[in-house]
């Protein structure tokens, strides 16, 4: 969930799609301003923090990249816990990464709390000579589903950005959240003030 | 052709939905190969099965290492015996067919363990935490109280002199006998032979250093079981050392997060801890497969596992780490646990409204053989409905009859809106992981609440870390080195 100070949000935010259909590509692009032609299945790094400034406010996303959990419907619950958003990604050129996707809109819809910002993100749109699926298809789907719907290119950094400042702008402000958050124990000197304060 | 591993593979993603896989073999050859085949017949350093706390820390570990990991668990979700339910499933956990009752609140918002512990907030658990960067997938909170039980009533741990002096667990003069002894703990360092006071803690027994401040039986009970956290009393014949450091394992994490008690929890409860774990084993690349029926264990003539078999495909390996579920041939029967889960509007009288606190009954206030534990946590941490507490009531068993004897435990919470009772079996491994490369871990329940890396970099305790640090030994023939800067390390706070 997107925890409010002043100003700023913290929100957490998951990717999910088919194996190869550009997540972390995405997540690259977004934080690193990168993309790499053969970028590996991802392995060893999947936490990303980056911070936007839109309007009046700042959000932090934490952004979970999935690590091959779902790849035989083994994603814990963990991954949805708390989050404030997700960009169910797939492949243009790939009608089969699009039916998955729909099927992780039904998981979302199923486990994922229900103010949840969902982002339908149609990448690799620089492939048009290979597309299979159509931009309308995609965005009817979005309309039914409450989702907002894009189509991206990580190679081309289209609409990546906008992706998540769009995110960043539908975030609720004032998050009715169950409690203030806990604490994250990091390898860092303490701030006493700050931890009593959180903890008390 | 020889092991897999003499071979240059290059494998090339292709998309999820196909069932093949593109294989370059020394860049002249390329092949398909099955997805199927890849998965179920490559040969893996270790299978892992079962996803309770030690398994997934395993797997975590040994990933990260750069050991092939297959991990499977026969249930479709993570944790096994230390996961936390939902109410619908703990109502059919132990009321069958029945529905819980309304006015207790949705059932999504319980998260109820299984095996309910608190973490010591500077023990090794922690250590572990932060060393494998789990931490970042997970939200902790302090316990706000921990107390004991002493004549009849329910007192706050004094931990450090200046709380023994106000404590009114003690008469007046042995609260300054207490404070010396509190005085000399904290002062005490393994390097520093001037705080030893001349003795040598290796070899004095920490029955002579309690008589040497001249401290009485009521303040042993407390200091040994509520501070030091003992079970039972053995220890007084053993070096003093473990004892002191337990003292100031439990002083120094009291002072970590200034809260009311040393320990901390995540918020959720304790089966996130699982969950992250395992999402450590799966960004460095381990396999994860749940709801995998029977899992069977294959070894060849000699006795020595080389596999493991579900769903009429075997998964081969070189080693096997699970639970004692699934070789129930090769552990044995060590005890019973005996308990009570209950749900409650209120926090346990008598403990400062702490929403969230542990309360230890030492044996010989109950006149046992073994401590009882009540903890309880409630919506502060996430694991009921706002208003809601849950509580448990543990013991060693001593009897068949749960409810007879959890009952000096159970009549200090007042009044209860449910209550289960409960009796298990704990097992150890009887194996020979030598012959057999199988690594079980020790029982189905978890410990963890005072373990630490001493300073010279052994561990003391028998413990669940220990156990899966000794473990992540045999199977890597190496020692992790757990040397994180605990003075430095702290909490963010999330604003
Ligand atoms: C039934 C029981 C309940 C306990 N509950 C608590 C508690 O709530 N708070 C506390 O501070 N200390 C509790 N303890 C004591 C504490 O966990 C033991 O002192 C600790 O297990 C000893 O540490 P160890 O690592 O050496 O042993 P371990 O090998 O980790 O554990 C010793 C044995 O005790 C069992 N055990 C430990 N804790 C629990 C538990 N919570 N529920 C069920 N079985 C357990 C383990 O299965 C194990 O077989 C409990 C001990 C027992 C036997
Ligand atoms: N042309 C083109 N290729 C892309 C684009 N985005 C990603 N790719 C390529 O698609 C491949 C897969 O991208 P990844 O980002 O690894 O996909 P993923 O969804 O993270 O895959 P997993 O981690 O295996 O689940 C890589 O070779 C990328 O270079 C894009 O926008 N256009
Ligand atoms: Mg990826």
């Amino acid at each position: 969930m997107a925890t409010t100070g002043n100003n700023n949000l913290n929100a957490k935010l998951v990717l999910l799609g088919d194996m190869g259909a550009g997540k972390s590509s995405l997540v690259l692009r977004f934080v690193k301003g990168q993309f790499l032609e053969f970028q590996e299945s991802t392995i060893g790094a999947a936490f990303f923090s980056q911070t936007l400034a839109v309007n009046d406010a700042t959000v932090k996303f934490e952004i979970w990249d999935t690590a091959g959990q779902e790849r035989y419907h083994s994603l814990a619950p963990m991954y949805y816990r708390g989050a404030a958003a997700a960009i169910i990604v797939y492949d243009i050129t790939s009608t089969e990464s699009f039916t998955r996707a729909k099927k992780w809109v039904q998981e979302l819809q199923k486990q994922g709390n229900p103010s949840m910002v969902m982002a339908f993100a149609g990448n690799k749109a620089d492939l048009e000579e290979k597309r299979k699926v159509t931009a309308e298809e995609a965005r009817l789907y979005a309309e039914e589903n409450g989702l907002f719907f894009m189509e991206t290119s990580a190679k081309n950094a289209t609409n990546v950005n906008d992706v998540f400042y769009e995110i960043a702008r539908r975030l609720p402000r004032a998050q009715p959240s169950q409690n203030p958050a806990g604490m994250v124990l990091v390898d860092r000197p303490a701030d006493r003030s700050q931890a009593a304060k959180c903890c008390s | 052709m020889g092991p897999a591993e003499d071979l240059f593979f290059t494998v090339y993603k292709l998309p999820i939905y196909s069932p093949w896989l593109l294989v370059s073999y020394s860049s002249t050859t390329t092949f398909y190969v099955s997805k199927s085949y890849l998965i179920m017949d490559v040969e893996y350093d270790v299978i892992v099965l079962g996803t309770g706390l030690k398994e997934c820390i395993l797997s975590g570990l040994l990933s990260v290492d750069g050991l092939k990991v297959l991990h499977m668990d026969r249930n479709d979700y993570y944790g096994g015996e230390s996961s936390s339910l939902n109410l619908v499933q703990l109502w059919k956990r132990f009321r069958g067919d029945n529905k819980p009752p309304e006015q207790l609140g949705s059932s999504k918002e319980y998260n109820v363990d299984m095996i309910p512990k608190f973490m010591m907030a500077n023990g090794a658990l922690v250590r572990v935490l932060i060393h494998t960067d789990v931490t970042k997938y997970l939200n902790f909170k302090a316990v706000d109280g921990s107390f004991v039980y002493n004549k009849s009533k329910i007192y706050k741990v004094p931990a450090t002199d200046v709380e023994a002096l106000k404590s009114p667990l003690m008469g007046l003069f042995e609260k300054r006998r207490a404070r010396k002894f509190f005085i000399y703990v904290q002062d005490y360092e393994d390097n520093d032979p001037k705080s030893h006071e001349g003795l040598d803690l290796t070899k004095v027994k920490a029955r002579d250093i309690i008589s040497k401040y001249g401290l009485d039986d009521n303040t042993v009970d407390f200091i040994g079981h509520a501070l030091a956290l003992h079970i039972d009393d053995s220890y007084l014949d053993e070096p003093a050392l473990d004892f002191i450091k337990r003292m100031k394992l439990y002083a120094e994490s009291l002072a970590r997060f200034e809260g009311g008690s040393p320990y901390i929890y995540p918020l959720y409860g304790l089966g996130e801890l699982p969950q992250a774990f395992a999402r450590l084993s799966a960004v460095y690349g381990g396999t994860y497969m749940l709801n995998k029926p029977e899992c069977k264990v294959e070894f060849d003539a000699n006795g020595k596992a080389f596999g493991v078999t579900s769903e009429g495909e075997t998964a081969k390996c070189k080693k096997v780490v699970c639970d004692p579920s699934y070789l129930p041939d090769k552990v044995k029967k060590v005890g019973k646990v005996a308990r009570a889960i209950c749900i409650m509007s209120h926090p346990i009288p008598e403990t400062s409204e702490s929403h969230s606190v542990q309360v230890i009954l030492p044996q010989k206030q109950l006149g046992r053989k073994s401590d009882m534990y009540l903890f309880c946590c409630s919506y502060t941490h996430n694991v009921a409905p706002k208003g809601k507490y849950i509580a448990f009531v543990s013991t060693e068993a001593e009897t068949d009859q749960p409810e007879a004897e959890l009952k000096p435990g159970i009549e200090l919470l007042g009044p209860v809106d449910e209550i289960f009772y409960e009796i298990y079996d704990r097992y150890e491994p009887i194996n020979n992981h030598d012959e057999d490369h199988c690594f079980i871990s020790e029982a189905s329940f978890l410990s963890f609440l005072y373990y630490y890396v001493s300073y010279d970099g052994t561990t003391h305790f028998e413990s669940t870390v220990q156990d899966v640090l000794a473990m992540y030994s045999k199977i890597t023939g190496k020692v992790l080195d757990l040397s994180v800067d605990l003075s430095a390390a702290s909490a963010a706070a999330e604003e």
